[in-house]
């Protein structure tokens, strides 16, 4: 108890309270909530940071659905449309192919999903636990790369992407992103994880490493395989520098691209550019809550830990 | 006894080595090579040492560029390091429809840069709903200019990157508290510390590796920022073309159809040694606490 009592008398930021208090038990209505109006203030608190939180989503859907007769500038704000209408989607789908679009970041998307899956549970099992010469090399190799911000490499990334014949193409774009260093990382942590004697124990009963992989290994990991499968998806759906690089022709547009260029056709009309921006939005935060069950457990496994 | 044949681990290891060699390791030599040359997309080759950098040094764009970014950090920093902690202590507890809090708060973080940049376009336009309820509230008279003004553009930009890190630091926190011995509260609360004082003397010391990790994240972020300014800016960094950033910079000189491809080298090199300076800060850190 005294070192634990000395954290708590030398506080690393000067504390405005005196050291000692009289023994009442000094609560903050918000943050230790057990009182019924500390449980109002905490619900209330979570409320407000809520409608700050979904609140300029919810315009976007409402502003998507308001139809031309609706006057979307009006002084006094509508969150409800007078009149719901689809108009304005199927306005966007005559303008450009959106459905394409969307069709090209699923391509996108499950190709980096695919390739990271295999690719760092390859290597990240070898690293975790294949003893050979040069792991601790390989092991720095993948780290250093860890500081270098992809925005560094984008421009001779585009280059070589480029020369591999692959510009504007849909697996230009997802090539360089199929097998992250993080992600191998991510992997060999999880392996670690894994107590060796069960694996001695394989050994001796003659099990091969492919065995091993497959039986005793990947079943324990399968929160961090989908933590990695759900960030890999929301990251290739969502990312916009790479692909507006490498995509130039109309057709092979992703989604984010996509907005961009419906953004620069049709800036006057903010329910058509609120449909788009809905048509890229909905899916991904469907599929999030559809699997976030799998990310909050992954996440507290300490698949992402930084 | 061998459980392997020699060169299993590396059939395992190769494909990613590869990828390592060639979209990490490969560009990142490359791009230094690159900006000692006058390489553009379709002509050019030749080497001429240091000019690049000497065109930098004249860019009127880059100082821009570069006074943004430091706005960008010094606003981003401590708020997103704070703020995503106090929401991650308002969440931890298991009480009703925490898990609940905890997915919807992790939303702008699963939308792309892109869409978020076109919802707040919306809220912040001349007539949007931040002017129009500011109006209707008589806090403004008229619309303010948030997205053509050269600092209220910034200063959005800035508002919506922290809008959209808040549920992505929140959660790096959960992960963090739950490393926070309870005992440690409830015997600094029998000594009467109210929740301001605990908050400095037992959470934020347990949390303090994760804080440090969390602020470098956030600065390195506030100097790769792209998507937000280019979107919300029109493409071109606001109407006088100051609300750019050091990777917009890089894009605009790369693309097009004759791309000045050295150049972008070279601008990529300075924005690498200017991310690498808070990474060294935070392993320095590191090794001095272990």
């Amino acid at each position: 108890m005294t070192a634990l009592s000395e954290r708590i008398e030398t506080p690393p930021a000067p504390a405005r309270a005196p050291a000692r208090r009289p023994a009442r038990r000094r609560r903050s209505p918000v943050f230790d909530a057990v009182t019924p109006l500390g449980l109002t203030a905490r619900y209330l608190t979570l409320l407000v940071i809520l409608a700050v939180t979904v609140g300029p989503m919810l315009w976007e859907l409402s502003t998507s659905l308001k139809s031309v007769f609706e006057d979307v500038y009006t002084a006094t704000p509508q969150l409800l449309p007078q009149r719901p209408t689809l108009d304005n989607y199927s306005q966007v789908a005559r303008t450009v192919p959106i459905a394409h679009f969307a069709l090209n970041s699923v391509i996108v998307a499950a190709l980096c999903v695919g390739g990271n899956l295999l690719g760092a549970t390859a290597a990240g099992y070898a690293l975790a636990r294949l003893h050979f010469r040069g792991r601790r090399l390989m092991l720095g190799l993948f780290l250093s790369t860890l500081v270098l911000p992809g925005e560094v490499t984008i421009i001779s990334q585009y280059q070589t992407v480029t020369r591999l014949g692959l510009g504007n193409s849909l697996v230009g774009v997802a090539l360089p992103a199929m097998i992250g260093a993080l992600n191998v990382l991510l992997m060999r942590n999880a392996f670690l994880a894994i107590p060796a004697e069960v694996e001695e124990a394989a050994v001796i009963d003659g099990a091969t490493v492919w065995q091993r992989l497959r039986h005793i290994a990947l079943p324990s990991v399968k929160g961090t395989l989908s933590v990695i499968a759900i960030l890999t998806f929301i990251g290739a759906w969502d990312d916009f520098l790479w692909p507006l690089l490498v995509l130039q022709s109309p057709d092979k547009l992703t989604l984010t691209v996509g907005l961009s260029y419906l953004q620069s056709v049709f800036a006057a009309d903010p329910r058509i550019i609120a449909a788009g921006a809905m048509i890229a939005l909905l899916p991904i935060l469907a599929l999030f809550v559809a699997l976030q069950r799998f990310f909050f457990r992954g996440v507290g496994e300490g698949a992402v830990k930084g | 006894m061998k459980s392997h044949r020699w060169y299993t681990p590396w059939l395992l290891i190769a494909p990613a080595l590869l990828w390592l060699a060639t979209f990490s390791l490969w560009p990142a030599i490359n791009t230094g090579v690159l900006s000692f040359t006058n390489v553009h997309t379709l002509s050019g080759g030749q080497f001429i040492g240091v000019h690049n950098y000497a065109l930098m040094w004249h860019d009127p764009q880059l100082r821009d560029a570069i006074v943004n970014t430091l706005i960008f950090m010094a606003v981003c920093v401590p708020l997103l390091t704070f703020l995503p902690l106090l929401l991650a202590l308002l969440v931890q507890r298991t009480l009703p429809f925490m898990s609940f809090f905890r997915t919807v708060f992790y939303f702008p973080v699963i939308a792309s840069a892109v869409v978020v940049a076109l919802i707040w376009q919306w809220l912040l336009d001349d007539r949007g709903l931040v002017n129009g309820l500011g109006k209707q509230a008589g806090l403004i008279h008229s619309a303010l200019p948030f997205l053509t003004d050269r600092w209220l553009l910034l200063f959005s930009a800035i508002a919506l990157t922290v809008w959209k890190g808040l549920g992505y630091y929140m959660v790096l926190y959960l992960s963090a508290l739950g490393n926070v011995r309870r005992e440690l509260h409830e015997a600094a609360a029998v000594d009467g510390a109210g929740a301001v004082r605990r908050f400095w003397a037992v959470t934020v010391p347990g949390v303090r590796a994760t804080m440090a990790l969390v602020s470098v994240l956030i600065a390195v972020s506030a100097m790769r920022v792209f998507s937000e300014l280019y979107i919300l800016g029109g493409r071109t960094g606001g109407i006088g073309g100051q609300d750019v950033s050091l990777v917009m910079l890089i894009q605009q000189a790369a693309s097009g159809s004759d791309g000045r491809i050295g150049y972008a080298s070279a601008l990529s090199v300075l924005l690498f040694v200017l991310t690498v300076g808070p990474l060294l800060l935070l392993a320095r850190w590191n090794r001095r606490t272990d």
